[in-house]
């Protein structure tokens, strides 16, 4: 059974068409990337599975079961995490604070009006093992506005991390990363298990390409071409797009 | 039969004076995303200014039509000074605008008070309008007819303000979309000014010519901001045809309920809001949820 | 976060203490029935300070329609005592009645957040207002309906106004209480990360309508607490307490203390109760004041006199510490 399905993935904005008849099938465990140029629709067609926006037409299932009328809200529950690529955290709060809150959303406890969560130790534990997986859990107190840029992609990580996804949906991680922050955050990406599903976007070929098994090429909301890296950096419409002819 | 037609004509009446009131409470809303709740104090000013020319209060008299003006422009020029040297302080805080809106409304009730006192003025329908006509076997009264017709120019005069104009296209680039106008340009602070003066023009405009037949008393302030909210909210924000739509919709409740149900007309004036938030809540010609 | 006082625990609890000993013996201190009363005043403005203060702080919703609830929970209260129920009856209905006008308002106002929230709110409250002026077979119109006794509970008359100040009191701690405990819990994070991110948290599993639905119901309850312990109070209810002034003082109580801190509605319910008392005293109209300290504090103290103050404090002490001043290493930057 696929890890996630989605066929015939339609989304228009008043007369802009941005996805258009989009078919995607991620195995299990597998590590795809979404490559394409700017506009080509990669975060529209994030949105749409995660149900941040409703698809026009067309399906997205998750392990077989559809989703496609399933609340974004409920969707991380069944197993679904995502990162931005603009980084959207809790700026007032701590790296631990917004680790704990990626935690309590799929805990019952979130209802929970009377107890202290800052002395629940299940969340601290749970949090510095999921800020472990990126090497920020020496900095756990640390408020996020005495933060790098860097570390802030890495807590966006640990978040989706900490929800034990088993599909998980990259946003862009490196965008906006230097060198050596680049190689972190790498390194974090190629630790996970394989029991987790990675889809990818990047904008950026090059950065993205050893990590991934299979890639798809996005143009204009449409698939152009798709296959393993081989395949897909060879075919020459992959050259058109990247070169503009 | 005959109540009826009065009914009709009041309600249409009413319906153009909140037009008056709720375009300037629209545009500024559309462009600068704040409800002002400084507009049913604008409107209580203009009433109370202009009526106080009329009658010769501060020891000069003058002719209603250019008391109305004399007023309106008072006003306009205090709009012009709240906006540039108070919601200017707060640039893109929304929430802190609304909240100094409403503290200035307060001031203005108490300065109305402290100038005028608690009883309540009443304004002396203009030269010449004072009689009815008669079509048919109906009588109206002319100055409701009146200003009728003063809506329906005004209404007019905005549409080619905004259709036809430079500074109608800026705005309208400004409501749908403020960064876009500043990346192409406009200096919005600018227009922020100019749509604020002129909004608060309109309401001090509708105050006076409201004065004949609402007269002018504390208090006023408070009755006219919820209806030009009611409009907004039921037209849509930084519509014109919304405003118009929603004053003349608005006005023919709040007359057939006082008439029908006179003690829960309040209640029954907000029953389309709360049909419009549920079923539309962008309004009927709105195109944001603000 | 909400940090009420800068240093140790072990301070926080002196000063927590010494806080609860002066409000307790406040009877004994303060010579006259007139100042106990401006204590009792202080004590439920605060519940309904606190209580807004779990929108406008930790929801970031800001509700100009509060007072409307605030009154109709003191409209039933009246109305049913008129109608010959007991004290108990009265105060279970009132707040019945104020929380489930408060789930309509919830329901209606909840569609939109920011502005649009503003404008609903204060639109609902006027209709409540609205009701109350024109209503006038259930609520006599602009005479209002008066409230003859105060109840007694476990046989201490409330008439007594020392009695009726430790009733306040009472619901005062428990009110604090239970915020202090709710700002700390799981659900109150969730709130407060709503407020922050509404777009992260739905992504993150959480149910944003349904999170500030609650907080809704929650501010609800003390709003309607502090209605009823207003209508004893005065007794007596007139449209004048749900109009937009209203909504405006408490929502001043909030912003100028500090919203989004526990001790903020406190010390604004303070201040303005205080103002408006000795103000009284010396000019007739008190809404321009109203107005004036408004506008001030918008653009001034924008984070509230508490926070304010703190932030003050905070430079003093490290000033002191830093002496003699460090180079200047510090790696705080601003997002």
């Amino acid at each position: 059974m696929s890890a996630l399905t989605i066929s015939g993935l339609n989304k228009s904005f008043g007369g802009l068409h941005v996805t258009r008849g989009v078919d995607l099938d991620v195995q299990p465990g597998e590590r795809r990337l979404i490559i394409g140029p700017n506009g080509a629709g990669k975060t529209t067609l994030f949105n749409l599975i995660t149900g941040e926006l409703t698809p026009d037409t067309g399906s997205v299932s998750l392990f077989g079961q559809d989703i496609t009328k399933t609340p974004s809200r409920d969707r991380p529950h069944l197993g679904m995490a995502r990162t931005y690529q603009i980084i959207t955290l809790f700026g007032k709060d701590t790296i631990i604070h917004n680790v704990r809150l990626a935690l309590l959303g799929l805990s019952p406890m979130r209802w929970n009006p009377w107890t202290n969560l800052r002395r629940d130790d299940r969340f601290t534990e749970a949090g510095h093992k999921a800020l472990a997986r990126v090497g920020l859990s020496h900095i756990a107190d640390r408020p996020l506005s005495q933060t790098s840029y860097g570390e802030r992609r890495r807590v966006e990580i640990a978040m989706a991390l900490a929800q034990e996804p088993k599909v998980l949906l990259l946003d862009e991680p490196f965008a906006g990363l230097s060198i050596d922050e680049r190689r972190d955050v790498h390194k974090c990406l190629m630790a996970i298990p394989r029991d987790v599903t990675i889809v990818m976007i990047e904008h950026n070929m090059d950065v993205a390409l050893e990590f991934a098994e299979r890639i798809t090429l996005l143009h204009f909301g449409e698939v152009i071409v798709e296959g393993n890296r081989a395949e897909v950096v060879n075919d020459p419409r992959t050259r058109e797009v990247y070169l503009g002819h | 039969m005959n109540f009826w037609i009065v009914l009709t004509v009041n309600s249409v009446t009413f319906g153009g004076l909140l037009f008056l009131l709720a375009s300037g409470f629209s545009l500024i809303f559309g462009l600068m995303r704040i409800p002002n709740l400084t507009h049913g104090s604008l409107f209580m000013l203009g009433a109370y200014i202009g009526g106080s020319v009329v009658i010769g209060l501060f020891g000069f008299k003058m002719n209603f039509w250019l008391a109305a003006v004399l007023a309106s422009l008072t006003v306009a020029a205090l709009g012009a000074l709240i906006e540039r040297f108070l919601l200017r302080q707060l640039p893109g805080d929304q929430l802190a605008q609304v909240l100094v809106t409403l503290g200035i409304s307060f001031m203005a009730a108490d300065f109305c008070l402290m100038v005028w006192g608690g009883d309540p003025m009443s304004v002396a329908t203009p030269q010449g309008l004072g009689g009815f006509a008669r079509v048919g076997g109906a009588v109206f009264p002319l100055y409701r007819l009146a200003i009728i017709a003063i809506a329906v120019v005004v209404a007019i005069a905005l549409w080619m303000l905004l259709d036809r104009t430079r500074l109608g296209a800026m705005i309208r680039a400004g409501v749908d979309d403020p960064d876009m106008a500043r990346v192409v340009g406009i200096r919005v602070s600018q227009l922020f000014t100019i749509v604020f003066a002129l909004g608060a023009g309109l309401a001090a405009f509708a105050g006076i010519i409201g004065g004949p037949i609402l007269s002018v008393y504390p208090g006023l302030d408070q009755d006219m901001l919820p209806l030009a909210l009611l409009v907004v909210i039921i037209g849509g924000a930084g519509s014109l045809l919304g405003s118009f739509v929603g004053s003349i919709l608005v006005g023919f409740i709040y007359n057939f309920g006082q008439a029908l149900l006179p003690e829960l007309a309040y209640f029954v004036l907000f029953l389309p809001m709360l049909l419009v938030l549920l079923l539309r809540p962008q309004g009927l010609f709105g195109r944001h949820v603000p | 976060m909400i940090e009420i006082f800068s240093a140790t625990n072990k301070l926080r609890f002196i000063a927590l203490a010494i806080a609860l000993v002066a409000l307790i013996s406040l009877p004994f201190w303060v010579s006259g029935i007139y100042y106990i009363n401006v204590g009792s005043q202080i004590l439920f403005f605060a519940v309904f300070a606190l209580g807004l203060n779990i929108l406008v702080g930790y929801a970031g919703l800001v509700s100009l329609g509060h007072a409307g609830l605030f009154g109709i929970s003191a409209y039933a209260t009246a109305y049913m005592l008129q109608q010959g129920f007991g004290h108990t009856t009265a105060v279970a209905v009132a707040l019945v009645i104020g929380l489930a006008s408060m789930a309509l308002f919830a329901v209606l106002s909840l569609r939109s957040s920011g502005i649009g929230f503003i404008m609903i709110t204060l639109a609902l409250g006027q209709i409540l207002w609205g009701l109350a002026y024109r209503w006038i077979s259930v609520t006599d119109g602009d005479n209002g309906i008066p409230v003859r006794g105060r109840p007694a509970p476990f046989g201490y008359s409330l008439t007594d106004p020392v009695n009726f100040y430790y009733a306040s009191l009472i619901i005062f701690i428990v009110a604090v209480a239970m915020v202090f405990i709710f700002v700390r819990s799981p659900f109150g994070a969730a709130l407060m990360g709503t407020r922050d991110q509404p777009r992260r948290m739905n992504a993150l599993g959480y149910h944003v309508w349904m999170i500030r639905f609650y907080a809704c119901l929650f501010s609800g309850l003390l709003t309607a607490v502090s209605g009823i312990l207003f209508v004893y109070y005065t007794n007596f209810i007139s449209p004048q307490t749900l109009a937009l002034t209203s909504s405006a003082e408490v929502l001043l109580m909030v912003i100028s203390g500090g919203p989004g801190t526990l001790l903020g509605p406190i010390v604004g319910a303070t201040l303005v109760v205080v103002i408006k008392t000795v103000v009284s005293g010396f000019i007739e109209r008190w809404n321009f004041l109203l107005g004036a300290i408004f506008v001030a504090i918008v653009i001034l103290v924008p984070e509230g006199i508490v926070p304010g103050s703190i932030r003050l404090w905070r430079l003093i002490v490290r000033k002191r510490a830093a002496a003699p001043p460090a180079p200047a290493a510090t790696t705080e930057r601003t997002p």
